[in-house]
């Protein structure tokens, strides 16, 4: 018994770790499945945002040691480089052939990536932030405060971005834009304004994760987008492109999926290849992945 | 000299890439996996079982082309941004594989791959150019093959327009595979030839950034012509050299040109359409003609 006990005790502290690592990955990859439900582009200069972010955070951080201003400011920031972005890069480029908008969205990606590097240094930096909070121990799990910080936040942005989407008039607007652009637009939705808007919404949300990470791991370095860019790719269309239930479920599974994979099963697989490995196989049985449509 | 030849062996990669994303229109962000299995294949037939250079770069080509055709079919069912996604995703297990397999050396690669010799004679670097650019005649020779025939026109039309290729009785599995297979099998010839001139190749050398610079490349060049990728290859090949004094912003400048390209001449640089193909049409009036048919 006591061994039992011991191993369900390591499962739910390995479902807990799951879970941080999957609401991570939500942040990032809803703003992802927005855009892409609105513009039908891969936004792959994402990820650029949410590094962005989280030097943004660490920048306000030294200026107000207060995280949760700090946070605001990161949001508010990213957001409007988010707004940006599409002004200046993927309006023009909304009637091209799809590669267009997608090398364009590259190029900024490692632009962004190198201007990090060259105005903060190659280094990794700390985010140091104190916690009074004591870790919370329910029998063999524990719940450290950094863990609370990233579910407290993912749960208020995700309450939050459901209320914005399923309760106001913008958000309508929003989802008519995704249904179909045009049509929207011929029915007299100010189709320009809500595009910035999810740009805005999606941007915000990827500098949250960027501060979050930064301060889970308490390091913030110019590549920090490498792996989401890719990961996050790999998790909306493991939920179907542009679903936002889907995304938030794709987010999860993987998350959870590599802390057992690491916790547990000994396989010589990078866990990054794991996301795209699940992706491949359920693109197999669902080719529009998850909760998608077609 | 090595510029050259690397140059060169990019040059068969844009083609290549090309088949597959210009002219049959599916957006492929893993080329870099067919371009490592290419150089795996030749580089540990080479030193595994010592087989001479001309025996291993077929097989290169054959591995590619093979393994080209069953990757192919998962990317079949998927359409669109899935399928880029799909590939990219191809691009990461491929090299995991590489990389986590003992069989295939690890993270220490495979090293010592002979330079290939001809009557017992070991290669010099200038013979070796030379064979590189006769490849890439032969590459381009296929091309051209490729978009003057029945099978160009089929892929044409699944790149224009899926659903309608498939009502006018284009069989949209059979021609997809085509292009896959000589996609992958041409890339498989670049990994071969890429292999026996380093020596050494570890599963580094291509992972997903690599797929992205030989996409660039088409991409910069002009995207489905024959033309396009060669002098994007070219360009963005010497484009390093050429930046060397200015080492830490290479990078940064590599992406800004991206998205300036993009952003104000999305056709690249020599695609149909562009501005300096538009002010050479005007130029020569009579060159028009000639332009409209090898594009």
């Amino acid at each position: 018994m006591p061994l039992q006990g011991k191993v369900i005790g390591m499962l739910a502290q390995q479902i807990v770790n799951g879970i941080t690592i999957g609401s991570i990955y939500a942040l990032i990859a809803l703003g992802l499945t927005i855009v892409y439900g609105v513009l039908k582009i891969l936004h792959i200069a994402h990820a650029g945002v949410y590094a962005m972010g989280a030097y943004l955070g660490l920048w306000a951080y030294r200026f107000i040691p207060n995280l949760f201003l700090a946070m605001i400011v990161a949001m508010a920031l990213s957001g409007v480089s988010g707004i940006v972005i599409e002004r200046f890069l993927y309006k023009s480029m909304l009637d091209k052939s799809r590669i267009v908008p997608l090398i364009a969205s590259i190029g900024l990606f490692i632009a962004m990536e190198e201007a990090f590097r060259i105005i903060s240094g190659p280094y990794v930096k700390a985010f140091p932030v104190h916690f009074r909070q004591k870790p919370w121990i329910f029998g063999s799990v524990r719940i450290s405060a950094p863990q609370m910080l990233v579910f407290g936040v993912t749960i208020a942005l995700l309450v939050l971005l459901w209320w914005v989407i399923s309760k106001t008039r913008m958000g309508k607007a929003l989802r008519a834009v995704s249904m179909d652009r045009e049509m929207a637009d011929a029915l007299g939705v100010a189709t320009e304004r809500i595009i910035s808007l999810s740009f805005f919404i999606s941007s915000a949300l990827a500098g949250a994760a960027g501060v979050l990470v930064g301060v889970f791991y308490n390091s913030v370095y110019p590549t920090m987008g490498d792996i989401p860019a890719y990961k996050a790719l790999a998790i909306i269309v493991l939920g179907g492109m542009g679903s936002i239930p889907g995304t938030i479920l794709g987010a999860f599974l993987v998350g959870i999926s590599e802390t057992f994979l690491i916790g547990f099963v000994n396989i010589p697989l990078p866990r990054d290849a794991l996301a795209f490995i699940v992706m491949i196989a359920v693109l197999m049985f669902r080719p529009y992945g998850l909760l998608g449509k077609e | 000299m090595t510029v050259s030849i690397t140059i060169g062996i990019y040059v068969i990669l844009a083609i290549s890439l090309n088949i597959i994303t210009g002219y049959a229109g599916q957006i492929s962000l893993g080329h870099a996996a067919f371009f490592g299995i290419g150089a795996y294949a030749s580089g540990m037939l080479a030193t595994r079982l010592g087989a001479p250079f001309f025996i291993c770069l077929p097989f290169a080509i054959v591995v590619t082309g093979i393994v080209g055709a069953i990757l192919g079919i998962p990317c079949l069912r998927v359409r669109e941004d899935f399928l880029a996604i799909t590939t990219m995703g191809i691009n990461f297990v491929v090299q995991a594989v590489f990389l986590y397999v003992p069989f295939f050396g690890g993270a220490l690669g495979i090293s010592n791959i002979p330079l290939p010799s001809l009557n017992g004679v070991e290669m010099t670097k200038s013979v070796y150019l030379v064979m590189v650019v006769l490849f890439v005649l032969i590459a381009i020779v296929i091309d051209g093959w490729l978009t003057r025939s029945w099978t160009g026109l089929a892929l044409a039309s699944i790149r224009e327009d899926e659903t309608a290729a498939e009502m006018s009785g284009v069989n949209l599995t059979r021609f997809k595979v085509i292009a896959f297979v000589l996609g992958s099998a041409m890339a498989g010839l670049a990994g071969g030839l890429y292999a026996h001139f380093m020596s050494f190749i570890s599963a580094q050398d291509f992972g997903f950034p690599e797929s992205i610079v030989i996409l660039s490349m088409v991409v910069f060049g002009g995207i489905g012509t024959l033309r396009g990728p060669i002098i994007g290859a070219i360009i963005l090949g010497v484009a390093p050299e050429f930046f060397r004094p200015i080492l830490d912003y290479r990078t940064l400048l590599y992406g800004a040109m991206l998205v300036v390209l993009m952003r104000f001449q999305p056709q690249g640089l020599l695609g149909i359409d562009s501005f300096i193909i538009r002010n050479v049409k005007r130029l020569w009036k009579k060159e028009t003609v000639v332009n409209e048919i090898s594009a």
